[in-house]
């Protein structure tokens, strides 16, 4: 792994009042790659996601102890702007939740907020992330119709794209494609592939197959546990713990 | 063993039951018609748009057309931005605990307290103490206070109704808690507000006792918010209690309830627009 | 600076947020400042249980007032509250939930129509009818207890159908599945279920009908005596208050805003008393 290293997660625990959800999990996620985290239901996958770009503090008693460095600062000191954090690491969640407003507003929420006024600049933002999602052909005709009359299978790329406009430096994936059909999910595969380039991903699944074919890098996390972490292709091949290769093969969970 | 079948006693209940819901209908429907018949004939044009004579035994009713108008809009921009902000601090910028308690408290016991009281206390604090005297804006903010309690549960409710995964993703993308409040959860709750803004208005217009110890009574138009006014409950008050005109009472009446009616109308069309407009 | 715009944000709303319970401590505090004076003076006892009301004489014993507010609200719950109950349960239970959703807006708007409206209806239509029918000067407490009774309906309506829309639907299902008819499985389970909050909206309506004003001033006759009958007229604590305010000066003042006290405590024990059963249920459920 030559790559850049974008966050760097040192003994990071997280506690929801009592229980503990993640277990000392130190974790580096590199530039430019695809990561994929597999594990079973309420494995910890995704509040370590959500630890990621803090949204786990708008839950009460939660708690998280040890580091988060994103590009070697730490995202959990208490004068971390976690409004800028939130810019900088994008998130698409694992229903798609198209705010009750039309597909251009969706997507310039983001912008807007920045600040950006000029309507030429806010139309090729929306071209331009459309596009990279594979959304661009299907709604370019009805960009101020709603974006709840959308499929959930677009609804979910439009999530991506509304992501994508914030120009983020890493983009954090809830198994975004949990609800959608086999079409709709190749259609995100290829858009996530494409983006790689420009960013740096993370992908929550429960689908091992879909980590097998996005991944450049997999996690295995078992009960709050980071069990094993490695190129896909180990992972997949010759895991080192046998939770891992029995995980996969599909013995439990 | 039994005097009454099972199936028998369920018959009587529901057709007692049935009986008196339509009773309560039939209620309903023979106030808003018995006003109406005995009151539209007197209006028209002139009843409405000219100014009352000889203490309202004849002429029209403008005055207290437009008294009726300027209360409840004064009452609503002081009540608004407080319900409104006290239900978006209790929804979103704090959690449940002491203080939410109190406050809800506080509210519940406002929204029991009778309108008399609140007469009173405008009389003696607006009206005395503050020394504005009768006057629009001593019944206004007296209002205020009366209606607050709707403005806030409503609002509050509507909040709440709000998926709680709209302010997820408005968080993720960037977003302080102040803009996701004003860009994403207000505007979604919108009808509900709106239905607690109608439904104070109509308590506004209906009141009477807390408005004939802080607004006065006089009949003419104000010229500024000093100035006393009558609204049209007042006035109907007055002419029905001294038995100064029947007739014209009764068309007062009508137009009160006409009122309320097309209130409750334009509530609910908002609403199924509102609703419609979003799926 | 946005952190701290945020901070500021939470403040301000912090503040706003306190209007309603600074309100309510503000109304206590003058109607308490202005009507406990002479409560002191004349003693409690004296004030609540004395039948003499003579402003002129310095004389203030509320006592007929309470009397007759009492007769009139337990009048108005004795007609308001079965008819208000039998409407929620067979708008919740026996007819399909369509003729709910127009039927309940509609008795709301009965909650709409100002009171003074009620009050004329009472003394143009009722107060004949009793006066010819069963004698007396036909403005009485029974008018107005007709009267109140009508005009709690909404209330009581309204919060029951919550409350009884409230009861889970698996014990309406689990009672007829057990082979009990729907009026069984009604007053068996879902009254039973739904108990806590139509206690709640009688308390509650109760609240209404004590602080009810217009109408009662207008339908109840004008008489600050003892009442024998529900025949005879008689004057409510709220009407009293609407009467003389106007005119009232000095101790008189103050003995009108001590009947405000005595309404303010009234109302706050019924109010906190509903506020505990509703909350109870919720904690339960």
């Amino acid at each position: 792994m030559t790559a850049e290293i974008k966050f760097s997660v040192r003994r990071l625990c997280a506690f929801h009042g009592r229980a503990e959800s993640l277990r000392s999990i130190t974790l580096d996620v590199p530039d430019h790659r695809i990561l994929g985290i597999i594990g079973p239901a309420s494995s910890g996958k995704t509040t370590f996601l959500r630890t990621l770009n803090r949204l786990n503090d708008l839950i009460p008693d939660f708690r998280a102890t040890g580091q988060v460095l994103l590009d070697s600062a730490d995202i959990y000191q208490p004068d971390f702007d976690v409004v800028g954090l939130r810019k900088r690491v994008g998130m698409v969640f694992a229903l798609p939740v198209p705010l009750p407003m039309s597909i251009h507003d969706n997507i310039t929420y983001g912008p807007r907020l920045a600040g950006v006024r000029d309507r030429q600049q806010l139309y090729d933002i929306v071209e331009r992330t459309l596009q990279a999602a594979f959304l661009w052909d299907e709604v370019k005709d009805r960009l101020h119709s709603s974006a709840l009359r959308l499929s959930g299978g677009q609804q979910q790329r439009l999530c991506l794209a509304r992501v994508l406009a914030m120009e983020p430096e890493v983009v954090l994936l809830d198994e975004p494609c949990s609800g959608l059909d086999p079409i709709s999910t190749a259609k995100i595969e290829e858009a996530l592939v494409a983006l790689k380039i420009r960013y740096s991903i993370i992908l929550v699944t429960n689908n091992t197959k879909q980590a097998s074919r996005v991944a450049d890098d997999t996690a295995f996390f078992l009960m709050g546990e980071l069990v094993e972490h490695g190129l896909t292709e180990q992972i997949f091949t010759v895991p080192r713990d046998q939770r891992t290769g029995d995980y996969i093969t599909g013995r439990f969970g | 063993m039994r005097l009454v079948s099972p199936k028998w006693t369920q018959r009587i209940a529901v057709g007692v039951l049935g009986a008196a819901t339509l009773a309560t209908l039939l209620i309903l429907l023979f106030i808003i018609v018995f006003v109406l018949e005995k009151g539209l004939r007197t209006i028209c044009w002139n009843f409405l748009f000219t100014d009352p004579q000889d203490m309202g035994r004849a002429g029209g009713i403008f005055p207290t057309l437009i008294g009726t108008l300027l209360l409840p809009l004064l009452a609503l921009a002081v009540a608004l931005p407080l319900g409104v902000g006290t239900a978006v601090y209790l929804t979103e910028y704090t959690r449940e605990g002491r203080l939410t308690r109190i406050i809800r408290f506080g509210t519940d016991c406002l929204a029991g307290i009778p309108s008399i009281i609140f007469g009173l206390f405008g009389f003696i604090f607006f009206v005395t103490i503050l020394k504005m005297g009768w006057c629009l804006l001593a019944g206004g903010l007296t209002l205020a206070i009366m209606i607050l309690p709707t403005i806030i549960r409503t609002t509050e409710e509507a909040i709440r109704a709000v998926p709680y995964s709209y302010r997820e993703v408005s968080f993720s993308l960037g977003a302080t808690r102040w803009a996701t409040v004003v860009k994403v959860v207000l505007p979604n709750a919108l009808p509900g507000i709106v239905t607690g803004v109608m439904l104070s208005i109509g308590r506004c217009i209906g009141e009477t006792a807390a408005v004939i110890f802080t607004a006065g009574q006089a009949l003419h138009l104000p010229h500024s918010v000093f100035d006393s006014v009558r609204t049209m409950s007042v006035h109907f008050y007055i002419l029905a209690r001294e038995g100064i005109s029947a007739k014209n009472a009764y068309g007062t009446a009508a137009v009160l309830i006409i009122s309320i009616l097309l209130l409750n109308v334009t509530t609910y069309w908002l609403m199924h627009r509102f609703i419609g407009r979003r799926t | 600076m946005k952190a701290r715009a945020e901070k500021l944000a939470q403040r301000i709303l912090l503040v706003i947020a306190l209007s309603a319970i600074s309100s309510l401590i503000l109304i206590a505090l003058f109607i308490f400042k202005e009507g406990t004076p002479i409560m002191v003076k004349m003693g409690l006892r004296r004030f609540l249980f004395s039948s003499e009301w003579e402003p002129q004489a310095g004389l203030f014993g509320i006592y007929p007032m309470i009397v007759a507010s009492l007769w009139v609200t337990l009048g108005a719950m004795l007609i308001g509250a079965p008819l208000g109950i039998a409407g929620a349960i067979f708008l919740n239970e026996f007819v399909p939930k369509t003729v709910l959703r127009i039927v309940k807006p509609a008795i709301e708007l009965l909650a709409g129509i100002p009171s003074v409206v009620y009050g004329f209806i009472g003394v143009m239509v009722l107060a004949p009818l009793i006066r010819n029918h069963l004698g007396g000067p036909g403005l009485s407490i029974l008018a107005a207890a007709v009267i109140l009774g009508v005009m709690i309906l909404p209330t009581v309506i309204s919060i029951s159908t919550d409350a009884i829309g409230a009861v889970p639907n698996s014990y309406r299902e689990g009672a007829l599945a057990l082979g009990a008819t729907r009026w069984q499985a009604v007053h068996m389970v879902i009254l039973k279920a739904a108990r806590s909050g139509i206690i709640a909206s009688i308390i509650l309506a109760m609240g209404r009908a004590i602080g009810e004003t217009m109408a009662v001033i207008m339908v109840a006759g004008n008489t600050v005596k003892l009442p024998h009958s529900v025949l005879n007229s008689a004057r409510t604590l709220t009407a009293t208050i609407a009467f003389e305010m106007a005119s009232a000066t000095g101790r008189h003042r103050e003995a009108l805003f001590a009947i405000g006290v005595v309404l303010f405590v009234i109302i706050m024990l019924l109010n906190s008393f509903a506020t505990v059963i509703l909350r109870g249920r919720t904690t339960r459920a």
